[in-house]
């Protein structure tokens, strides 16, 4: 005797084959409403931005009058920020996911520990933009510096980096290291030539995305007191400065219909920086991905 | 509790040549194992483990699964410290230093007895640089000598025909079998006194399986191997002793000959006709 009814199935079939098409279609147009706001956007930007965009924009301090406005001072000061946040970040984010990761031992403390890191990445940036103030720019009187902006950006990146760098160090298969402890290395040497090596394209896709965030993040540097108005550039970490995003939001706020126009060429600058960013990670994350 | 236990200490014909050999005398002991017990949280995996092994020859660990086989041997070269919660008690000695003493340095143990995994497990880097890790990490710098090391090992592990033209390619695009004998190649790089493998064969195929079987016959001369693994036949094939493991309890340990023809234990003649396990 069979327990399956065949025309129960034949006559459902249909609907399942529907069911299945209509789904499709529904995360194809979710896909889509995504790319066409960012259609739009680029489509915006560009066309308003492009006039603007030349050789004197990358040469001229900002300015109160929009056809002598550069983005000069901004885009060096993000230079100079990244700078900091860079090595800053990965540094204490990739050594604090080592030390969870391979070190610690497994037991609550540890795992308290790495849940309030995650809840950490899902803090409001101003927030980060406060403990900056307070400790940075008062208790170690770094002011409103390159080097305190920096510092409390890195901040505001460390738990994505250190969550992504764990998951990361995490994925390594066991067996290697099995492997290199198996012929007498230390915990060091098989972090360094073992763990890390498989590691690194894990670590840059998640560090790449949170330097990101930190390029054009706003609220922690208002917070921190970083001028909207430069008309020079740092000399050094100690010196004040100023961002692409603070001149950009400078420039929306105007008045003038031509300072939109200026904020636009701003744009273009911000995301280029940002593609250049991302291709450079594509490009290391690529090489390691070749080697191993 | 097995009270009957076969071991060397109890049979004083085990650690002498057999009686056909031309001289009868006493092989060197490589690791001297006194009352181990080893616990994973409350788990009681090995239960008065009392073993001798001894230099130059091949010993098998069988049984079934769970019985504490790889534990055994995983606790030989302290690699069970990676499990976290393990608490053991009693003596592992091995050249006559105990090993489970903290002062032993993993480190200093693991240069003296290398392992093969039961997966074969290269690092993601080539051949070349496969086979000089272990020298590597232990300071051997010179190019010279890291070149004829890797000569040396791919030999041993009679693998070099096969990838002397290819040393600099990635491992990962050895077959499985290859990639097995490159990891006995990388474990013999460090010239260490023991070999210990767990399950060496058993994601290989047969003809594999029979060059590593053939390999380790030919490593005997040279080193003392401790192998486990779950093929009956195998034991039979290759190791020179036998101890036969159940429910973390040494049940049998003698000459491998003994073992298959005229075992003592009931449990072991059951286990090795295939009457359970």
């Amino acid at each position: 005797m069979k327990l399956i009814n065949k025309n129960h199935v034949v006559k459902k079939m249909p609907t399942r084959l529907a069911v299945n098409s209509i789904c499709k279609g529904l995360f194809f147009l979710a896909t889509l409403f995504g790319l066409l706001v960012l259609a739009i956007l680029f489509y915006r930007i560009f066309t308003q931005g492009i006039g603007h965009l030349n050789f004197d924009f990358f040469q001229n301090f900002a300015s109160r009058r929009p056809e002598e406005a550069g983005v000069k001072a901004a885009l060096i000061g993000s230079i100079w920020l990244m700078a900091v946040v860079t090595p800053v970040s990965l540094l204490l984010g990739v050594g604090t996911a080592i030390y969870l990761e391979e070190y610690a031992r497994k037991n609550w403390i540890t795992s308290f520990i790495k849940l309030n890191i995650s809840n950490l990445a899902g803090v409001p940036s101003i927030v980060f933009g406060l403990l900056g103030l307070t400790v940075f720019v008062r208790a170690l009187a770094l002011d409103r510096s390159v080097l305190a902006a920096g510092l409390t950006m890195s901040l505001l990146v460390l738990p994505v980096i250190i969550v992504a760098a764990q998951e990361a160090i995490r994925s390594v298969p066991r067996d290697l290291r099995e492997a290199s402890y198996g012929m007498g290395a230390t915990k060091w040497q098989t972090i360094l030539k073992v763990v890390l090596p498989a590691a690194i394209p894990g670590i840059l896709t998640g560090g790449i995305l949170a330097l990101s965030r930190a390029i054009g993040e706003t609220a922690p540097l208002v917070v921190v007191g970083i001028p909207l108005f430069i008309a020079f550039l740092p000399q050094s970490v100690m010196d004040t400065f100023t961002v692409l995003p603070m001149q950009i939001y400078n420039w929306t706020s105007r008045p003038q219909e031509e300072f939109q126009q200026v904020a636009a060429a701003g744009i273009i600058v911000l995301l280029a920086l940002l593609i250049l960013m991302n291709s450079i990670a594509v490009i290391i994350r690529n090489k390691f991905q070749k080697r191993y | 509790m097995n009270m009957t236990l076969t071991g060397p200490k109890k049979a004083p014909t085990v650690g002498i040549e057999n009686e056909n050999a031309d001289s009868v005398f006493l092989k060197e002991t490589v690791y001297e194992t006194s009352d181990l017990n080893l616990w994973y949280g409350e788990n009681h995996a090995l239960k008065n483990i009392n073993l001798d092994m001894y230099q130059n020859e091949v010993t098998a660990i069988i049984g079934p699964s769970g019985c504490g086989k790889s534990t055994y041997i995983k606790t030989l070269n302290r690699m069970i410290e990676l499990v976290p919660d393990v608490k053991t008690t009693g003596q592992i000695k091995y050249r006559n230093r105990n090993i489970l003493d903290q002062s032993y340095k993993v480190e200093d143990l693991r240069t003296q007895v290398g392992m093969v995994f039961q997966k074969p497990n290269p690092f993601p880097k080539s051949i070349y640089e496969n086979v000089i890790y272990g020298p590597k990490i232990h300071g051997i710098k010179n190019k010279k000598i890291l070149d004829q090391i890797v000569e040396k090992s791919l030999k041993g592990a009679a693998i070099w025909d096969e990838v002397k033209d290819r040393l600099h390619e990635n491992a990962y695009g050895l077959s499985g079998g290859q990639q097995q004998r490159l990891c006995i190649a990388r474990c013999l790089a460090i010239e260490p006194d023991v070999i210990l493998m767990d399950e060496p064969t058993s994601a290989l195929d047969p003809i594999s399986t029979l060059k590593i079987e053939e390999l380790v016959q030919e490593l005997k001369k040279d080193f003392s191997i401790i192998i486990v693994t779950h093929n009956m036949q195998q034991a039979a094939r290759i190791s020179d002793k036998t101890a036969f493991f159940l429910n973390g309890e040494v049940i049998e340990y003698s000459d491998t000959n003994t073992i298959f023809s005229n075992p003592n234990d009931k449990r072991t003649e059951d286990y090795i006709t295939g009457r359970f396990g």
